[in-house]
């Protein structure tokens, strides 16, 4: 059963930016680019356990805040080395101005 | 004879990276890496690290990557002599190898306080067993001594203190982490080293140590003297370049580079620890870094530059230190600054922008917990690689967004 999960106002994310979301002993980042869409990966990244959501977006691509792993947070592909292991990502959808990801 | 092809001498961060960074890249001739210790090349800066990561060997990359890559990889075999005239590298066993290009990513060796004896009670820091014998003395009741206030001593005492260690730290200059900390930051971690228990000594010298069975004495020049159960020396690392010199290469600090990282021989390069290099950024001042993200990003460009590409190697120095539960980050080379800009990202983190006399911003460093300042200090990099003058009311002001800025 997969379960659609409110995490915020959609405006509570910037343009081009990530925050973090907690949810039943998980955590994500949810992320809004610069074309305003709306998007959700795995919150740590793949390389060493530190959260995304401290890190950059440029783009379409999450820098992660340690080390300068690159992953496409709409694809979760890994953009080479240090991180090869890509990122899992969410389903999101926006719907009366709050941001929904799908978990489960 | 061995055949010709890609070799790296040298199986650290650097030379692994550029190993794999030559196949993604789509060379298809031979690739050799030679390490001279005998694991899998692991990574070095958990060694000195608090946590579960610092228990165990963490390799850069899983052993099977490398066959799958092509890579022959020499764990445990040294390079005794390299003739460049006939690009031929001798190993202390083996076969002679013959190479197109090489790379030389020989790291650096911590230095060494004279007449010691080194691995009993006093230790230095570079590898995993010396990692581990340092870890022996980090319990309960044991006191570790530790010399110097880098950021090797600074993150083994954090580690000390996490796991029960007494530890007394000593660092002659004035303060610790004079080399590229500006004081605020500098010393706000050393009042939260004296808050977690560490004992920090600065200004003094060493007048003597000696070991005997039972414990190592260090007597300082003002008189006080202690017996530890152990003593790190971390006073800093001195570039590998034996075989370089040897060669007749030209050494400034380490194996010379151009902004390509080659050599003042046109068919060998070199990166990492092992080399310093003219920085772009700073009017082509020569600098050697010892840090993970210089070494990978070196890596990947000689790996290029080897191939016969023309790529300019222009990062801004970057490099971090955990400590407890604090992350320092450091974009950039502070000493041409002659103001600075203080942004207080929150109540426990704060960022320090540096300008020049020109209103260029020169370097950014920031101290924090987690990750609070990874993200302003990565774009104050973008705008130090892009030679920018920021206003600084702007950098001072946290509700500006320094992306807003580039």
């Amino acid at each position: 059963m997969s379960t659609w999960i409110d995490v915020c106002d959609r405006h509570e994310i910037d343009e081009e930016d990530v925050i973090r979301f907690d949810h039943d002993g998980k955590s994500f980042a949810i992320y809004r680019s610069p074309e305003d869409s709306y998007h959700a990966t795995a919150g740590h990244c793949t390389h060493e356990n530190v959260h995304l959501a401290d890190g950059l977006v440029m783009d379409d691509i999450i820098e992660c805040p340690k080390h300068n792993g690159r992953f496409n947070y709409k694809t979760g592909e890994a953009k080479g080395a240090p991180v090869c292991v890509n990122l899992k990502t969410y389903q999101v959808k926006v719907e009366g101005g709050r941001v929904f990801i799908q978990v489960g | 004879m061995g055949s010709s092809g890609m070799v790296i001498v040298g199986a650290g961060e650097a030379g692994v990276r550029a190993a794999f960074a030559l196949r993604e890249q789509g060379y298809q001739g031979t690739v050799t890496l030679i390490g001279d210790e005998t694991h899998l090349p692991y990574e070095r800066p958990p060694l000195s690290k608090t946590g579960a990561e610092a228990e165990s060997v963490r390799p850069i990359v899983a052993e099977a990557r490398f066959a799958e890559a092509g890579i022959t990889l020499f764990r445990g075999r040294k390079v005794t002599a390299m003739d460049t005239a006939g690009h031929t590298l001798a190993l202390c066993e083996g076969d002679p190898l013959t190479y197109t290009r090489l790379l030389l990513a020989t790291g650096a060796s911590p230095r060494r306080l004279p007449g010691l004896e080194y691995g009993k009670r006093v230790h230095v820091l570079r590898t995993v067993e010396q990692a581990a014998a340092i870890r022996q003395v980090m319990r309960d009741g044991q006191h570790l001594a530790i010399l110097g206030g880098g950021f090797i001593g600074l993150e083994l005492a954090a580690m000390g203190r996490a796991l029960g260690a007494m530890v007394t730290l000593i660092e002659v200059q004035r303060r610790v982490l004079m080399r590229g900390v500006p004081e605020p930051l500098a010393l706000a971690l050393q009042t939260r080293h004296h808050y977690e228990g560490v004992n920090i000594i600065c200004g003094v010298g060493i007048q003597a140590i000696a070991e005997d069975k039972a414990s190592v004495s260090i007597a300082l020049a003002d008189g006080r003297r202690m017996d530890a159960d152990a003593l790190v020396v971390g006073i800093g690392a001195e570039p590998n370049t034996a075989l370089a010199a040897e060669a007749g290469l030209v050494l400034e600090n380490g194996i010379a580079v151009d902004d390509h990282l080659r050599t003042s021989d046109p068919d060998i390069f070199a990166a990492g620890d092992c080399c310093s290099y003219p920085v772009a950024a700073y009017g082509g001042r020569r600098v050697r870094l010892e840090s993970w993200r210089n070494a990978q990003e070196q890596g990947n460009v000689a790996a290029a530059n080897m191939m016969g590409n023309a790529e300019a190697f222009d990062a801004v120095p970057w490099f971090w230190s955990d400590q407890y539960d604090l992350t320092l980050q450091v974009a950039g080379l502070s000493d041409g600054a002659t103001s600075t800009v203080s942004r207080s990202v929150s109540a426990e983190a704060e960022i320090l922008f540096h300008l020049d006399a020109d209103g260029r911003l020169v370097a950014a460093s920031g101290l924090g917990p987690g990750g609070a300042v990874a993200r302003d200090i990565r774009l104050a990099e973008m705008l130090i690689s892009r030679r920018a003058h920021p206003d600084p009311a702007a950098l001072a002001d946290p509700s500006v967004k320094l992306k807003s800025l580039l």
